[in-house]
């Protein structure tokens, strides 16, 4: 038993939370075109092909399904991360040196992936920010859904035009983000093994 | 039978890929996939399986049905919209329905009545003079599109709850529906009903309702979303039966609040 824990990298309820997340984001950031397409703020649409849904409703359909499975996940995500402590072993401490330091030896190729159960810190950096901008994305998405009954936090984000903007650039910081972290795993495939199997 | 031919892959990602194949040759996994999954990942994503998969769609309205509920128990009868100040009326203000402009309705307002029915004591139509006899309010409030955009409007007339006080509405009903002159229908929650900024509107920006926003009555509610503010007005019901509404049949959700 103990021989197996030292080699799990991710334990079960991470790999679990990590691709229910993955498929929650799938549907909210497809789905969420398509509504953006029923009334764009920017001079462009997204193509339909890549847009869940089909129609505004259906589309909005799909967004309100899949927030509650992003939102519920995230919770339980955040919880055991938090009780665990493995958030805290995981992502701390931080410090901007070390985050210098691993971008550098990242950029040239030589980040080293020895231990591949701990965090560097520009990994630490990049899943910290995603988390911070899920919360961002899930509490605009609430002024926008419920700009009457949450008045606090509409007027926190600049009240509702404002907060479709700030849900916009959520959305495209995580977009970012998915398309780096899938750079990154085709570079070292073994990581998406882990991320599989735990180990 | 699908050959393993090459694939490399340790143990038990082998017993996974024969657990996958299995749940694949299942007919009617199979089927759901020609439906859903049409043209390689993404395309789980395109527009076809929301009209085509019976059973995606009936999960996905039983989903919505639970968002009524969800969003009658977050909606709270107190709670007030924002207003705003006459000078940041969107003009000019964008008109919106299932038809075009050039299709607005005309109604007469002479002969106009409205009708009363359902659960309610007093059930004598009303003519437009009668409902301009009385107390008007008015409030500058933002229209927020099922589509996405908003914009702000000043709209005036007789606040709901007191014109459903003064009919004899049982008020403990679950639903007031709405047919309108155009064809449409829709239907709300009581609580939104009984909501003090909830207005049966008869002016626009201090003047007479134009027919383009919904003469000579529209019900205005900063609490919903476009698309539950009914226009032309023309009989309204109190009931425990579910109504459904015009878009809400077609798929849009029922509750519809901000």
């Amino acid at each position: 038993m103990s021989t197996h824990d030292k080699q799990t990298i991710h334990p079960a309820w991470l790999r679990i939370t990590h691709w229910i997340n993955a498929i929650a984001v799938l549907i909210l950031i497809s789905s969420g075109w398509r509504i953006y397409n029923a009334s764009p703020f920017f001079p462009f649409s997204i193509p339909s092909g890549i847009t869940l849904g089909g129609w505004l409703a259906g589309a909005l359909q799909w967004h309100f399904f899949a927030m509650w499975i992003l939102v519920i996940n995230g919770i339980s995500y955040l919880l055991i991360n938090f009780f665990s402590g493995r958030l805290r072993r995981q992502f701390f401490p931080l410090s901007p040196r070390a985050f210098l330091s691993d971008l550098t030896a990242a950029l040239k190729g030589r980040l080293s992936h020895a231990d591949p159960r701990k965090y560097n810190t520009v990994q630490r950096v990049a899943y910290l920010f995603v988390m911070l901008d899920i919360l961002l994305v899930v509490l605009s998405g609430l002024v926008l859904w419920k700009s009457v009954q949450f008045p606090l936090l509409r007027e926190l984000l600049g009240g509702y035009e404002t907060a479709r903007r700030i849900h916009f650039f959520g959305m495209s910081a995580l977009l970012a983000f998915v398309l780096v972290h899938l750079a990154m795993v085709a570079l070292v495939p073994r990581t998406l093994l882990a991320m599989l199997r735990g180990h | 039978m699908i050959k393993k031919r090459s694939i490399v892959i340790p143990n038990e990602g082998e017993l996974m890929l024969s657990d996958a194949i299995r749940k694949i040759s299942q007919p009617s996994r199979r089927a759901f996939l020609q439906r859903t999954v049409t043209l390689g990942g993404l395309s789980l994503l395109t527009g076809c399986s929301i009209s085509d998969n019976e059973s995606i769609e009936a999960a996905l309205t039983k989903v919505s049905e639970w968002n009524d509920k969800a969003q009658g128990v977050l909606f709270s009868p107190n709670r007030l919209a924002p207003t705003y100040p006459d000078s940041m009326i969107t003009r000019p203000f964008p008109f919106n329905a299932y038809y075009g402009e050039d299709e607005v309705r005309e109604i007469d307002g002479d002969s106009w009545r409205l009708e009363l029915s359902g659960l309610i004591a007093d059930k004598q139509p009303w003519t437009l003079r009668k409902l301009r006899t009385l107390p008007q309010t008015d409030q500058v409030t933002r229209h927020i599109c099922v589509e996405g955009w908003s914009a702000i409007g000043k709209w005036g007339g007789v606040p709901f709850a007191d014109f459903l006080k003064r009919i004899g509405a049982d008020t403990s009903a679950k639903y007031v529906g709405f047919k309108c002159a155009d064809d449409y229908y829709t239907s709300i929650d009581m609580a939104t009903a009984l909501h003090p900024q909830t207005l049966m509107t008869l002016t626009y920006d201090g003047q007479t309702l134009p027919p383009k926003y919904g003469y000579p009555m529209k019900l205005r509610m900063p609490t919903k979303l476009g698309y539950k503010n009914p226009k032309h007005i023309q009989a309204m019901f109190v009931t425990n039966t579910y109504p459904g509404g015009y878009w809400e049949d077609q798929g849009y959700n029922w509750f519809g609040g901000s």
